[in-house]
């Protein structure tokens, strides 16, 4: 203890408003889990919290490889976190390789300080203590400075087989350099291994002391990091786990769904808990059915959603074309991946908006949301179910990779009993309403459901009248339609105008949608601090767009989007742009400029700042308009 | 309470045909599918269903315009989805009588995999399957179930591969419950069926020979013409026939609808059109016994339920 006590005093005290943390490890090893922990415990100690997490490119790959790195980052602050930052402040790595990947992808800096075990200098095979060794002259030449960690025959002294346990042995590690409360973090484990039985959580209690223990002895810096009280009651979890209980809280009934990353998660999170409210999960035997079944099931009073991505949304286009057409009220969450085709499953990427637009052959409007928190995941679903039953028709909410994984703090939702019941209505139908009553203004129009006597009729996706007649006289189409596209106009007159971030007016107006706003807003914060002019906005609504938007852009010099998928880069006659700037243009009729990267990762905001500043550059060089 | 023929009851009500006839049906003069029309309305009238009760989900072809032609609630959906939204309806919404109406394309081709998935999911609704061996509404193209050698706008040299077996193949299909066969032309032996189909619970699987004056009048003629070409399957736990279907189909065996074995050696025959229930197993298991648990939970076990889950991500 007084060793301990002595050495305390020799360890430097750095403190912090915020830290980037990274555990990267083969796949198996458990990198994973120790980081969901350590963002977990710094969010239950009041910090701000986003996590991401690094996802190897094969179930199996094999070990000690550049593809197989596997992991978590943890950006943690005093105030808030909005998204995954820049360069890492320490990583920890289980071994040479996963480190040069991390290198490659750019999550390194000059700064970073990097802890490493030093396991394989004294590895049997030659081959692989020669690879470290090489690795490790690398990096020196690189600039990177690497503490050894002696992590395995550490853990060798607790445990028999180090290959298991080594991630908590390193939580215990980063738990004293960070100085978290290691009664929390105790019952955080007691928690997590919980189902593994009594003797699975002494050991790893043994190896968090472990590797707390060792920091407390050899390692020679802590860092404060400061919390504002704030005793407000929040949640912590990822963008899919929100989402799964923004179903239940939405009153959603049925959720039918095909495997698909990175939506999946969304139905395991729901299959493990939707019964005690009882709802189900049909998993239907592909995505053609899954809709089909939501459909049915909403067609009949219940409330449905189904869950999906990239590829999936392609085959559930004819689906959402007949809830359009036959103006069932229905919820569709894409949590989009790399596309087109099977593309990047795990990666993130916005590149299914006009996807989602023009699903449907034929002139199929219809609603579109976007969330930008782990928070909007969860408040979304509960909005989106209430909009489909309001306006009679598919609701879409688009998330992403970066959404679907990534951890953040929220505060606890008020649940209230109104949004659970199924919007089910078994009263004698007025038999004087036709099942597609549709109001002149508005293209809205009440329901019959089955049961509701007095109610029949036969839903088509054929051209229909207001009784639901197949329509054989051309002008029925003509109208039919324009009731459907009015409902867009509806909702839109319900909207307030998007809040502008920074200065009303500028040079530069920066346009984001999804889970980009809050690298863009880093970013546009750090260019403010700079002196420029530049201001940012996010869109939740982009079907119908919000309202007010000509306004706004027009206060500003310039007006570009920023976003995960495809656009050329500058300013030429053929340009293809970035989604949101096509919709933008069309709308606005103004000359919206685009900034976007396909590259598989969340947006860095010092990528955002380098390509901000460029553009600002080029703009005051008058290259272009 | 007995009921008894004096006694008023302002609120009870008495279905006749006409309360279950909606428009006038536009499929062509002599189409078997009026056939099928009038049976299933006529079992509705027997059954007293009331039509607010009852949906009739169907795909696209002309047998798909079914829901339509009936004064109930009805599902006119995509083509070859009829059973997934049929599945949905179902899944929630115990209490409701369910009919689907699909083609021989709308079904065995661009629906197979439903098709199949519905037979395993087995949950209660009547799937009344019209086998005029072409696709109608689309103007006389080749059927999955079209024999060898028929001309079609798609193969006017004739279809270059033997048809697809669409009993066969059900009775394959593991958990499925009732399998059956009838023609169009034998009014009471299709009634009859439907009926057997609509009081079985789970899914019952009908395949109905029906004529297409248009483009196959020749496809069922010599079965017409020559009853004793049909096979009449026969059994206390098949399809009841009465003395006139005895009478026209003369050439009948007994089949227990419980032989597996036997179902599968009658299904292939080709030299007879067996018609009756090829199998009949009450002891599947039924999906929609699990997809309708909890409809009845009330706002506040929900409530509390929620509360106990987000408890979990508590910070
Ligand atoms: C996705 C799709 N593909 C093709 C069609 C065109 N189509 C409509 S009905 C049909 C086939 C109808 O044949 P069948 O199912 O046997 O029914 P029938 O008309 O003979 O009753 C086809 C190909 C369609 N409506 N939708």
């Amino acid at each position: 203890m007084d060793t301990q006590a002595a050495h305390q005093q020799k360890r430097t005290q750095v403190t912090i408003s915020e830290h980037i943390v990274e555990i990267v490890s083969d796949s198996g090893e458990g990198a994973q889990t120790a980081g969901q922990l350590f963002g977990t415990i710094c969010a239950k100690m009041g910090n701000g919290v986003w996590t991401v997490e690094i996802i190897p490119a094969e179930i199996q790959p094999p070990a000690r490889s550049r593809a197989g790195a596997s992991g978590n980052r943890i950006r943690i602050g005093t105030d808030p976190i909005t998204n995954a930052g820049d360069c890492a402040d320490l990583v920890i790595a289980f071994n040479e390789q996963v480190l040069y990947s991390r290198i490659e992808q750019g999550a390194l800096g000059p700064g970073t300080r990097i802890l490493l075990d030093n396991k394989w200098s004294w590895d049997p095979v030659e081959s692989i203590r020669e690879a470290y060794q090489e690795a490790r002259e690398d990096f020196a030449s690189m600039g990177y400075s690497i503490y050894e960690v002696p992590i395995e025959s550490e853990c060798f002294k607790v445990v028999a087989d180090p290959k298991k346990g080594k991630n908590i042995w390193v939580l215990g590690l980063l738990c004293s350099i960070y100085q978290r409360d290691l009664d929390l973090v105790k019952k955080e484990l007691a928690k997590k291994f919980k189902r593994k039985g009594q003797e699975a959580i002494d050991r790893n209690l043994e190896l968090l002391q472990a590797g707390y223990d060792w920091a407390e002895s050899e390692m020679d810096v802590v860092f404060d990091l400061p919390t504002r009280s704030d005793d407000r009651p929040k949640l912590v979890m990822n963008g899919n786990q929100a989402i799964a209980l923004g179903c239940m809280a939405a009153g959603i009934e049925v959720c039918s769904m095909y495997p698909i990353t990175p939506a999946t998660s969304v139905s395991h999170a729901l299959a493990s808990m939707f019964h005690k409210v009882g709802g189900f999960v049909h998993q239907a035997e592909d995505e053609i059915a899954a809709i089909g079944f939501a459909v049915g099931a909403s067609y009949a009073g219940k409330t449905a959603l189904t869950v999906t991505s990239g590829p999936g949304l392609a085959l559930k286009t004819e689906f959402i074309g007949l809830a359009v057409m036959a103006e069932v009220p229905l919820v569709i969450i894409d949590v989009q991946r790399g596309g087109p085709s099977t593309g990047l499953p795990t990666k993130v990427e916005q590149s299914d908006l006009l996807a989602a637009y023009f699903a449907s052959p034929g002139d199929a409007p219809k609603i579109i949301m976007a969330p930008s928190t782990i928070e909007e995941c969860y408040h979304f679903v509960p909005l989106a179910r209430k909009l489909a039953e309001l306006f009679r028709g598919p609701v879409f909410v688009l998330t992403d990779a970066n959404l679907a994984t990534g951890v953040q703090p929220f505060l606890r939702p008020e649940l209230s009993e109104d949004t659970l019941s199924p919007p089910i209505d078994q009263n004698r139908w007025n038999p004087e309403i036709k099942p597609y009553e549709w109001d002149q203004a508005t293209g809205l129009s009440p329901r019959p459901v089955p049961g509701q006597r007095d109610g029949m009729y036969t839903l088509t996706g054929l051209a229909h009248d207001e009784r639901s007649r197949v329509a054989y006289d051309s002008s029925i189409n003509q109208r039919a339609t324009e009731r459907r596209s009015s409902k867009l106009k509806t909702l839109r007159a319900t909207l307030k105008p998007p809040q502008v971030f920074g200065d009303e007016s500028g040079d530069l107006l920066v346009v984001g949608w999804g889970s980009t706003r809050g690298a863009i807003e880093e970013a546009v914060t750090k260019l403010q601090g700079e002196g420029h002019s530049v201001s940012a906005l996010h869109l939740r609504f982009l079907s119908p767009l919000e309202p007010g938007l000509n306004e706004i852009f027009s206060r500003f010099k310039h007006v570009m989007t920023i976003e995960i998928n495809y656009s050329d880069d500058g300013h030429v006659s053929d340009r293809r742009f970035a989604q949101l700037a096509w919709l933008l243009r069309n709308e606005t009729l103004i000359d919206v400029d685009c900034w976007s990267r396909v590259q598989g990762y969340p947006l860095p905001p010092s990528a955002l700042v380098e390509a901000l500043r460029e553009k600002l550059g080029a703009y005051s060089e008058g290259a272009v308009s | 309470m007995m009921k008894t023929d004096w006694m008023f009851e302002p609120d009870s009500r008495h279905f006749v045909l006409e309360d279950y006839e909606a428009a006038l049906a536009r499929w062509c003069p002599g189409c078997g599918d009026h056939a099928v029309l009038n049976a299933v309305q006529k079992l509705c009238r027997d059954e007293q269903l009331p039509p607010e009760q009852t949906v009739m989900v169907s795909g696209i072809g002309c047998s798909s315009r079914f829901p339509h032609y009936m004064k109930t609630y009805g599902f006119h959906g995509l083509h070859g989805r009829a059973l997934p939204v049929a599945c949905g309806v179902r899944s929630r919404r115990p209490e409701l009588n369910i009919f689907v109406s699909t083609g021989d394309g709308d079904c065995c081709s661009i629906g197979t995999a439903h098709w199949i998935h519905a037979l395993r999911y087995n949950m209660n609704m009547v799937v009344m399957m019209f086998d005029n061996r072409v696709y109608g509404l689309t103007k006389n193209q080749t059927s999955p179930t079209s024999p060898k050698g028929e001309s079609s706008n798609t193969h006017p040299q004739g279809a270059f591969l033997s048809p697809l077996n669409p009993i066969s193949v059900c009775l394959s299909i593991t958990n499925a419950s009732f399998v059956a066969q009838t023609v169009d032309w034998n009014p009471v032996h299709l009634y009859e069926t439907i009926r057997a189909g609509f009081e079985h619970q789970g899914l019952a699987f009908i395949r109905i020979f029906q004529r297409c004056p248009h483009f196959t009048d020749h496809a069922f003629k010599e079965f017409k013409d020559e009853p004793e070409k049909v096979l009449l399957m026969t059994h206390e736990r098949g399809i009841p026939v009465n003395d006139t279907v005895k009478r026209v189909f003369t050439n009948s065996m007994q089949h227990d609808p419980a032989d597996i074995d036997q179902a599968h050696k009658l299904a292939r025959r080709d030299d007879v059109l067996p018609i009756g229930l090829f199998l009949r197993n009450d002891q599947s298991e039924r999906y929609d016994e699990y997809t309708k648990r909890g409809v009845n939970m009330s706002n506040g076990e929900k409530l509390s339920a929620l509360n106990r889950e987000l408890d979990r991500f508590a910070i």
